[in-house]
């Protein structure tokens, strides 16, 4: 995919933290409606370009476009428009904790988006009905189980109705029990027509459903392909090396 | 077909289906037992304490000097004599609370918010509520009280005089300095992470303080902030001290409300 015609592109990126180089130099392109993969040892960068993706940290250099229209690095960036139409989902949940389920999801479309009070509930509660967790609405987060506060927590970002959906390592925190209900639940978003990025420890997962694998090695990224070529035909020793390591 | 002992079973069949969710069985001979446990662990809470206070009477009721004290201080007709002035002391009392408190909670929350502002153009703002929190605590309550003597002293017209005006006044600058910090550390107790989460929401940062962040720092510090309540009813009262001292008037005071006063926090 040639990089003017992807949706989201990531053009040289670099971003240290306290002198200590996390990204050098990374550029990924993504094409609309496609799932992306971002693989790699633990520290390769992979959260770190996720939140430069969203406006949450800033580049030290480089760029990143979506839709060509909206350059997230930019000085003087809309850092709403941005978020309006990306949205991150946390390994952690991050849900908050002083408010029930209903409300963490409405709290984004009524307090950024502006809708009516009424019309975010019945758009919360369709989504959670979607979900398999509309008996959960008016539960506190403490009460739910790890599947279910992520599951709610993808919904939470889905009610703002973004163009693009972030996850970062959403099962890690998972029993493996659990990780099956929010893959299926990403790959119902697939299905949708999202454009999605994730960074995943799930390397079935990534195979089944990402359009594209990019394997991050020491803040750039070394390989990337279809999930046949990434996986099958691994062509450099860093990936073999990992994917070695992984399996 | 209920639920029993024996046909409790984890091999479910067609004879012996599993229970439905909702069901709750817990074995009769353990409630039974759990229940006897409870009886007998009120029996000997209550045994144990009258015991403690039967030997507590003996020891105090016997000793040589109980005759004197319980006339000093458990005097039944002083008692009575000055429990109309402390009635009326009480809700003096009450009021002061009742105004400086929500004066002190807003004046905590804005200090405290004002000590997190991050862009340099409010650096101004951030060395004075520093520097107010730093004075504020470290001045004993009752120097802050000489505001009370200082401000009606420069005689500048449209400010009150009015001892209670300005005991309340130093009430809501001493407490709002400890409340401040309270409030900061409530703050700085919630998890980065749910800023980030708010933020990356499209929340702005009002709007994250105020939706997510807040919330959770105010009920992170319920504790301390009580603890903060009670002292201010219990520091009250030296705002007679200072009001008599002021008069220099002789402190009227008899024996029991001596007494009464670190108990009840109120003097007439
Ligand atoms: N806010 C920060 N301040 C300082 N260092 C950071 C910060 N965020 C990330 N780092 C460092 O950047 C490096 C890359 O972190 P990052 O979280 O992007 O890795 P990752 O690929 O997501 O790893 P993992 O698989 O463990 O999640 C790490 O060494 C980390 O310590
Ligand atoms: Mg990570």
């Amino acid at each position: 995919m040639s990089k003017q015609d992807s949706y989201i592109c990531v053009d040289g990126i670099w971003k240290a933290f306290d002198g200590y180089p996390v990204l050098r130099g990374t550029s990924l392109a993504v094409a609309q409606h496609s799932a992306t993969a971002l693989i790699g040892a633990s520290g390769s960068g992979k959260s770190t370009l996720l939140r430069c993706i969203n406006a949450l940290e800033t580049v030290d250099a480089g760029s990143i476009m979506v839709n060509g229209d909206l350059d997230v690095t930019a000085f003087n960036v809309d850092l709403d428009a941005i978020r309006r139409r990306i949205e991150i989902v946390f390994q952690s949940y991050n849900l908050f904790p002083h408010m029930k389920v209903l409300d963490n999801i409405t709290l984004g479309p009524i307090r950024v988006l502006k809708k009516s009070q009424k019309d975010s509930k019945v758009a919360a509660m369709e989504l959670l009905t979607r979900f398999g967790l509309e008996s959960k609405a008016l539960d506190y987060p403490d009460r739910l189980s790890g599947g279910q506060a992520q599951r709610v927590a993808i919904v939470r970002a889905l009610a703002m109705e973004p163009e693009i959906l972030l996850f970062d390592e959403i099962t890690s925190a998972l029993d493996p029990m659990l990780v099956g209900e929010v893959l299926d639940s990403v790959r119902e978003l697939r299905a949708g027509g999202l454009t999605i990025v994730m960074a995943t420890h799930e390397m079935s997962f990534a195979k089944e459903i990402a359009d594209q694998v990019c394997f991050l090695h020491e803040g750039v990224v070394w390989e990337s392909g279809t999930a046949a070529e990434v996986f099958e035909r691994p062509l450099r020793a860093e990936t073999q090396g990992f994917l070695k390591r992984v399996h | 077909m209920g639920i029993s002992p024996s046909n409790f079973s984890y091999d479910y069949h067609v004879d012996n289906p599993a229970p439905d969710a909702e069901t709750v069985y817990v074995d009769p001979l353990r409630q039974a037992r759990s229940q006897k446990e409870a009886r007998q662990d009120a029996f000997i809470g209550i045994a144990s304490l009258l015991v403690f206070v039967a030997l507590v009477v003996l020891l105090v009721g016997r000793s040589s000097g109980w005759g004197t004290v319980a006339e000093t201080f458990f005097n039944r007709d002083q008692f009575s004599e000055s429990f109309p002035g402390l009635l009326q002391a009480f809700w003096l009392n009450v009021r002061i609370f009742l105004i400086a408190e929500p004066l002190i909670l807003i004046m905590g929350l804005l200090i405290a918010l004002a000590r997190t502002l991050k862009s340099p153009i409010f650096l101004p703002i951030r060395v004075l509520a520093t520097l107010y929190v730093d004075i504020f605590r470290g001045v004993p309550t009752i120097l802050a009280f000489l505001l009370g003597f200082g401000m009606p002293a420069l005689q500048l017209t449209g400010v009150p005089s009015d001892a209670i005006f300005w005991g309340t006044a130093t009430l809501v600058l001493s407490y709002g300095a400890y409340v401040a910090e309270v409030f900061r550390a409530g703050i700085g107790s919630v998890h980065p992470s749910q800023t980030m989460a708010a933020r990356s929401l499209g929340l702005s940062s009002l709007q994250s303080n105020r939706f997510v962040v807040l919330p959770q720092a105010v009920r992170n510090v319920t504790p301390p902030l009580l603890n903060d309540f009670i002292s201010l009813k219990k520091t009250r009262p030296s705002l007679q001290f200072w009001d008599q001292s002021r008069c220099y008037a002789e402190p009227k005071l008899t024996r029991l409300q001596t007494l009464i006063t670190p108990l009840m926090w109120v003097r007439p």
